[in-house]
Order: structure tokens, then sequence, then C-alpha cells
């Protein structure tokens, strides 16, 4: 019995902490991307299981990690093709559409899932972890936080890439302004549904690759329902992040803690039931809202579809 | 914006009247009955996809849930617990508020329900003892609404999400109650102690359906008269339409807000109880029919309107009915039934948006 504390509890936890954090992270990212654009995509919950149903399917084939995070894009992007369609080409109202992309898809997936591997449940091998010289020698920490799938690091870069974007680029002040002010970003010139579909499909895109990842490298499995909310998280994320992706990555850690303890205290063997450990990483939300919530901006035109013209 | 949270968008304007009635109500049946079927094509093929026969399947269903007797019986049964949810829901959708923890709230006042009736009836009155048990569920459930509320109503964060997460925290305490509180010792399975049936509702005449159906149906009218015929219903529809006119109008938004949560909540967690009352008698760990997201398209269909979701919530108890006896027999898992109510969803705001387009074309 090495206790809560031994060194092997707390770098199983950390690890944990980050294999958990990284389809948050994404999510997070993606959604802040599309609300920043004045889309609130209550469908990326729908995005994030197809993309972890088809990316589970390619990878299961192919044997291939990356295929599968390629083939959990494409999935996402799918789902965000319909959403873009009619949320922000024909102006549909974004919750509806996204409670119904988001029931469709955890439907469809759990059916398909049942013709086709309800009876074996194939789960896919351990993936390959890229090792960062020297650093990955650090006591607890180094195991803990480099020696995970390339992916990872990948998701980390892409904060200071956001970051970038959203700061530095036309494209970032597009953005911007299709959720501030579609209006005057319509009369400067630049095509307000084409600037937010490009949104969109990128939320898909990471959405997709976050799922894809949570089921292939984070349970090595795909089941129904397997993303459990973790969009859902992500809009979360991004409400609390205030449009600052840092933000999304600090809050996807301390949610990925969360999630990390529930496992990591069942391994351990506590003996609290596992219903009420499953609370934790919610109940960690609600309280994040009530402390942070008033201070949740955003954008101005959000959830409001643009209509040249339009009063 | 086609599906309107506010007012009833889909009703059309009823101040023209020389302009062939005939033809409107031909309208209004098509889009009220279109999308479904539409929707039930698009799933077919889904089916026909998979390998399984699209007319098989369906013809089973109907069969099962509609027209052989026990069929029908336990369609109108469940009904009950739907109806509850489907008033709950047009209360918050008709006031601008998306309260999509019903799941939760359900849950809730369900374990509540099953909990407090079997102790209760041994020393009470049974009528007595389920007018207590409704009213606990309900409280329950309205203080689990309490914080989304109360953040929605003073700082102004959205409730989707705050829902969304009680209801996550709301089924994992139910299986903590179920397996830590209220276990019923005397058996092996993990549930709670179970309501004689002697004591649960009363069935109506010579049928096994629970006369929970009835109240379902009283509380769905009482709240579409409130919200209809009313000045409080009138209130929360301005709060709906415009919650920044409403202030400029003198309401109280806040309080109205929560309010609506308050109802909203309670209707749910009633229907949790009269689906323990009524049916069910216990609950079981790990039980979630996951009733509520279901019931959200349905009452969209039905524009709020209370009548008009007593048809949609027959047609959706036919469909889980007999989707539950499909998955038995015809190996199709329930999800199916999900897949279907999702698309009704979306090809019916998709058929809103091409009636607008239509209407404006015409006018112009």
């Amino acid at each position: 019995m090495g206790g809560l504390f031994s060194e092997m509890f707390l770098g199983a936890l950390l690890f944990g902490a980050v294999t958990a954090a990284v389809p948050l992270l994404l999510a997070g990212l993606g959604e802040q991307m599309s609300e920043k654009a004045g889309v609130l995509n209550i469908g990326i919950e729908g995005m994030m299981i197809f993309g972890a149903y088809i990316g589970f399917v390619a990878a299961f084939y192919s044997e291939s990690l990356w295929l599968g995070f390629l083939a959990g894009a494409a999935g996402g992007i799918f789902v965000a093709a319909i959403m873009a369609l009619l949320c922000v080409r024909l102006g549909l109202n974004q919750i509806v559409i996204g409670i119904g992309l988001t029931l469709g898809f955890e439907g469809l997936t759990a059916l398909l899932h049942h013709f086709q591997f309800s009876r074996t449940y194939p789960r896919l091998p351990a993936a390959e972890a890229t090792v960062v010289p020297l650093l990955a020698d650090i006591p607890v920490l180094g195991a803990a936080l480099f020696r995970h799938h390339l992916l990872v690091y990948l998701a980390v870069l892409l904060v200071p890439v956001m970051s970038y974007i959203y700061r530095r680029t036309q494209l970032g002040l597009n953005l911007q302004a299709a959720g501030d002010k579609p209006a005057a970003l319509d009369v400067a010139g630049v095509d307000v549904v084409g600037t937010r579909t490009i949104a969109v499909l990128t939320t898909g895109a990471l959405a997709g690759i976050g799922g894809a990842y949570l089921a292939n490298v984070g349970a090595g499995i795909f089941v129904p329902f397997v993303t459990n909310g973790a969009g859902f998280l992500g809009v979360v994320l991004a409400m609390l992040a205030r449009g600052r992706p840092l933000w999304v990555l600090l809050g996807a850690l301390v949610f990925g803690l969360c999630l990390s303890l529930t496992t990591a205290l069942q391994v351990a063997g506590i003996n609290i039931p596992t219903d009420v450990i499953q609370m934790i990483p919610f109940l960690a939300v609600m309280i994040m809202l009530v402390a942070f919530g008033r201070r949740s901006s955003l954008p101005a035109a959000l959830g409001i579809p643009y209509e040249r013209g339009a009063r | 914006m086609s599906v309107d949270t506010a007012s009833d968008s889909g009703a059309l304007p009823t101040s023209r009247p020389g302009r062939g009635g005939g033809k409107l109500a031909a309208r209004r049946l098509l889009l009220a009955v279109g999308p479904v079927l539409i929707a039930l094509a698009l799933a077919g093929l889904l089916l026909a996809a998979l390998g399984v026969n699209p007319f098989e399947y369906y013809g089973f269903v109907v069969e099962r849930g509609l027209l052989s007797p026990t069929g029908v019986q336990q369609t109108l049964t469940r009904m009950a617990p739907l109806l509850f949810l489907a008033a709950g829901l047009i209360v918050a959708f008709r006031a601008g508020v998306w309260n999509l923890g019903v799941d939760g709230q359900f849950l809730l006042g369900a374990v509540t329900a099953a909990a407090s009736a079997p102790w209760l009836v041994t020393f009470m009155p049974v009528w007595l003892a389920t007018v207590i048990v409704f009213v606990l569920a309900a409280a329950v459930a309205m203080l689990w609404s309490l914080v989304p509320a109360l953040l929605k109503a003073y700082q102004g964060v959205n409730e989707i999400i705050t829902t969304l997460m009680m209801t996550f925290l709301g089924t994992s305490l139910a299986n903590v109650l179920v397996k830590l509180v209220f276990l019923d010792p005397g058996t092996t399975v993990p549930q709670t102690r179970t309501l004689p049936v002697a004591d649960r509702l009363p069935r109506l005449f010579d049928t096994t359906i629970s006369s929970g159906l009835l109240l379902g149906l009283v509380a769905i009218i009482a709240v579409h008269l409130m919200m209809t015929r009313t000045d409080f219903g009138l209130k929360l529809r301005v709060v709906g339409a415009n919650p920044r006119a409403a202030v400029h109008a003198g309401l109280g938004v806040p309080a109205l807000t929560i309010a609506v949560f308050a109802l909203s909540a309670g209707l749910a967690g009633l229907a949790g109880a009269v689906d323990i009352v009524g049916v069910q008698g216990n609950v079981r760990a790990d039980w979630n029919p996951g009733y509520g997201l279901t019931v959200i398209p349905m009452v969209f269909l039905a524009r709020f309107n209370g009548f008009a979701a007593i048809l949609y919530v027959l047609l959706l108890s036919v469909l889980s009915i007999g989707g539950e006896s499909a998955a038995r027999r015809l190996g199709v898992p329930n999800h199916f039934t999900l897949v279907l109510v999702a698309t009704v969803l979306i090809v019916l705001a998709i058929a809103e948006w091409l009636d607008h387009r239509f209407q404006q074309a015409r006018r112009a």
C-alpha cells in the first residue's frame, strides 16, 4: 500500500490529467472560435461523438492512430457542415439544431456500434508515446507530462497558434467582428456567412480530433456515449475563458485533473463509490461557474443568425 | 429564427380570414405532419442501410405500440411522465428559458418518490401519502434547479450549460442515493424498497392503464391555460419574447425567471413521481430512461401548444413502447428512437424555414 500521495499515484494522476485534458482542450479551443464568430455551438457534443466513432473505425481497420485522427476530423467536419448549412447559411435556431445534432449523432453512433462491434468490443493497442528528450527524465513530472502521444504536444502548441491568429491576423479580426458586429464586417466587404462557416468547420475538425483522441488513446475503445459530456465541458471552458486560448488550456487541465482523479481514486482502491467520484468534474464546473460565471463575457451577436439588411 | 422560443411563430396570422381557410388548414396540417413523415422516411433509409427492413420495423412498432391490447395500454401509461415533462418544457420554452436539465430533475423526483412512498404508506392513508410524495418530488426537483435559476436570474449565466451540468450531477446523485441511502436491504439487486402494487396509483377501469395518465393530461392542459389565459402566463411570455422590454414594462424579471425554473423543474419532478408511484414502484440502480431529451422535439412540433403536445406525446409513447419491443424482437436497439426524434427536430426546423421563405415570396 503506497498511500494516496506516493510517487506512482501522483505520476499516474498527472499523466491521466493530461490525457483527459486534451479532448477538452481541443473542444474548448474549437468552441471558442465558433463563439467568437457568433455561433453558439451546442452541437459540439455531436461533432465529438461522431469524430470518436469514425476515428475509432478508421484507426481500428487501418491500425494507424494518425489515420484515426484524420478520420475523426473528417467526421467532426461532416457534422459541422450540417450545422454551418442550417444555422449559418439558412439562419435556423442554433440551439434547436445543436440539440438535434447532438441527440442524433449520439443515437446514430450507438446504433452503428451495436451492429458492428457489440459482439466483439475490440480494443486498440496502447498508443505509442513520443518521449521528449531530457525533460522526460525529470522525476514524477517527466513521465507524467513528457511521455505522451505526439498529438498531445501539437494540441498544446495550438494554444499560441490560436492566440496569434486572434491577435495578429486579418482572419482573427474578421472572426471577432463576425461575433460582435456582423453588419460592420459586411459593410467592410467581408463575407460574414463565409467567416462564420470557417469558424464552425474548424470547430468540427478540432472537436472530431478531440473525440478520436478520447476514444482511441484515452479509452482505447469506442462505446456508446463515450464522450459523456466532454463537448459540453468544452462549451463551459469557452464561456469561462473569455476569448483567451491560454485560459482554455488552464481550464482544460483543471477539469482534466478532476476527470483523472475519478479513475485514479478507483485504481487506488479508495473506498468511495464510483458514482460519488464521477460527480467531481461536474461539481468543479458548477463551482467555477458560480465563482466566475458573472465575468464570462460573450460576443454581442452570439446566437443571432446574420441576415443582410435585416433589422 | 424559425423555431422560435417565445412566440407562436408556427401559428399563422389569423387576422386574414378571407384568404382560403381550407388552404390554411391544409398548410398547418402539412407543417405538423410533414416533418414526422419525412423523418420516418429518412430514418427508414438508415434502417435499410443497416440491413433491417424498415416496413417490418415500423409495422412491428405500430403493432406493439398501438394495435395490440397490452401495447396500447402500456403506451397510454407511458404518456403520464412524458406529459408532465412536456408541460414543464412548455413553461420553460415559452418563457425563453432553456431548461435542458429535465432528465436530472426527473430522476431526483423519481428517487424522492421511491424513497418516501413505501415508508409513508405504512402509517397513513394511501391518498394522503400519494399527495405528500408528489409534493416532495416536486420540491426536490425545484431545489435541484435553484443554482441554475439563481445564476441565470442574477448573473446572466447561460442556463443551457448549467442545466446540462446539473443533469450529469443529478444522474450520479440519484445513483448514490439508490445505492447508499435508500437501498432495500431485502434484495440482492441494488434498488430502493418497492411500493406494493395495491398502494400505487389506481388503474383505470378494467385496464392496466395507470390513472397517472389523467394527472398528466390535467397538468399539461392546466399549463396551457396558464400560459395563454392568465396574466401570469402573459408576463412569462413577455419575458421570453424580449427580456429587455419586460424590464421596461416593469416586470420583475429575476423573480419571474426563478418562478419559471421552479415550475419547469417541479413538473419534471412530478413526472418522476408519477412514473414511480404509477408504474415502476421502485428505482433500480443506474436506471435512467432519458425521457426528457426525446420530449423536446415533440414540444417544438406542437409549437408549445399543450393540446397539440398531447398528440405528439402519444406518438412518442407509441415509438418508445414499440421501439422497446422491437429492441428485444428485431435486435434494433432503442437508440434508433433517439435518431428518429432528432431527425424530426431538424426536419421540422428546415420545414419552417421553407414555409417562411415561401410566404415571403408570395407576399412580395
